[in-house]
């Protein structure tokens, strides 16, 4: 389990950092804030990408440095890709506002 | 952090200001210029200039931002002299600039290509003028000067999801050192600060300073609101997205690092220098060559970018230290690169390690080490134009 690098920054975090590529399946163990989880990695996450570490449901918060960074788009599990296909921002959006 | 006071061997300028370089700058007030100025620089060695296309058919705030940036960059005092090269006829009237700049007590002069007879009576007036004032900067000596007089910009730049890991918390770290020091750090980008002004406000000096930090984001964001579009289509950008950003609230989060830990004292508008020492916001675009143009202009001697995709990225007249995100770009762009902060998501150094590395790159640079973009004459300019061209 050692081999594969993550960083979970807050216990109040829905999404974790690869900080290696994480393979299908993998099994990872996130600790932050002293507590602790473990996650199966459901499909290849690239270096630097997010997964998620708990379900989120469509239209919750996604949560990353303890602060909100965009919204889900579709339910997300727990071990799948969180990105720009399933999370929106929630700022600068002209294109949301009613004409 | 430092217990010791930090010094640097510095220019003093008339002004009583203090700067790390001593170039000679020709300053073309309007794009028409630019091109004969290019020359003279070819001819004269210890000037530079940078190409541009602003200076005209401009009117109003946006007439009055891109003068100042003119007369900012001129005034820095990275710069012995300047040389203010105009057409004639443009509505930056480069006599106006050259006026502006001469206040502040260095050797100013100004030269209109309509006035000389054209291209080539211009390059040789404007070289007889550089070869003097290029000599008279180098009879000045380096001084002893306190890391106090230094005003260091902070900027990020093709960013990944290692930027809020490794080098933003880092800067973050040198920014909190900077102004332990009694100087002062400047934090840009509006834009990529637009998801964590709340936290940046909370560190306001005052109510008036909250307000305006909250003000400053409204303006940027309904820019994109006006418009109907979604601010993602253009930030963050396709290459932020292929390291790993998600949101334009992500990318935010990670680039306020850059501001470390300091209370905010002031949030001042683009090419405006600050009146206070410590942390202060200039409010600048996230595009890469405008904030920094801004910074230059607001009388920063040097500045920190970090990058997570690798940039070519510098200033006509400040050295910009480069600093890596993550280890395979350092090495991959190390002609462009001037430290790692990679080791950091490597497991090798901690934030406050590569902080302490950056202070003393900041104080080589300031002794007169030169930055990769400085070898490699990466002589980037460019203004935030606030208004339409007409």
């Amino acid at each position: 389990m050692d081999e594969y690098k993550t960083l979970y920054l807050s216990s109040k975090d829905s999404v974790a950092v690869a900080l290696s590529e994480l393979p299908a399946q993998a099994d990872v163990i996130l600790k932050a804030d002293e507590y602790e989880l473990g996650i199966t990695i459901l499909e290849p996450i690239r270096f630097g990408h997010k997964f998620a570490v708990k379900a989120i449901r469509q239209g919750d918060d996604i949560i990353k440095y303890g602060e909100v960074i965009g919204a889900a788009v579709t339910d997300i599990p727990a071990g799948a890709h969180v990105h720009v296909h399933n999370l929106e921002g929630k700022r600068g959006r002209g294109d949301k506002i009613a004409k | 952090m430092l217990n010791e006071k930090m010094q640097f061997w510095g220019y003093r300028r008339p002004d009583g200001r203090v700067g790390v370089r001593n170039h000679v700058l020709i300053l073309p007030t309007i794009t028409c210029a630019t091109q004969t100025a290019q020359r003279v620089t070819e001819l004269v060695s210890g000037t530079v200039t940078f190409i541009h296309q602003h200076g005209c058919a401009q009117v109003g705030t946006d007439y009055d931002q891109t003068a100042r940036t003119y007369a900012g960059f001129g005034m820095n005092p990275n710069v012995y002299g300047v040389i203010v090269l105009g057409l004639g006829c443009e509505t930056h009237q480069a006599h106006r600039i050259g006026d502006e700049i001469a206040k502040c007590g260095k050797p100013v002069e100004t030269i209109s290509i309509q006035d000389h007879g054209g291209t080539l009576q211009t390059i040789a007036e404007v070289a007889k003028i550089a070869v003097r004032m290029v000599q008279d900067a180098s009879m000045v000596q380096r001084e002893l000067c306190d890391f106090s007089e230094l005003i260091v910009g902070t900027e990020c730049g093709g960013s990944d999801a290692c930027s809020g890991l490794s080098a933003n918390p880092a800067v973050g770290r040198t920014s909190d050192m900077i102004v332990e020091q009694g100087g002062t750090a400047i934090l840009a980008e509006t834009t990529e600060l637009i998801g964590a002004e709340h936290l940046l406000a909370k560190r306001a000096a005052n109510d008036q300073v909250a307000k305006k930090a909250y003000a400053v984001i409204k303006m940027m964001e309904n820019r994109s609101i006006e418009m109907g579009v979604d601010i993602r289509t253009g930030n963050p950008s396709p290459g932020n997205i292929e390291g790993g950003l998600s949101s334009l609230e992500e990318k935010s989060l990670g680039a306020s690092t850059k501001s470390g830990t300091t209370r905010l004292e002031e949030v001042i508008d683009y090419a405006q220098q600050p009146t206070k020492k410590g942390l202060v916001w200039m409010d600048t675009p996230g595009h890469d060559i405008e904030q920094l143009t801004g910074m230059v202009a607001g009388g920063a001697q040097i500045v920190l970018f970090t990058s997570g995709r690798g940039t070519p990225t510098g200033s006509p007249i400040a050295p910009v230290i480069k600093i890596s995100t993550n280890t395979p770009m350092f090495d991959r762009m190390n002609e462009n690169m001037d430290l790692n902060a990679g080791t950091i998501v490597d497991g090798e150094e901690t934030v406050g390690e590569v902080g302490m590395r950056i202070m003393d790159e900041i104080k080589s640079v300031s002794n007169g080490k030169l930055t990769k973009s400085e070898i490699l004459k990466q002589h980037d300019f460019g203004i935030w134009r606030i208004g339409p061209t007409f």
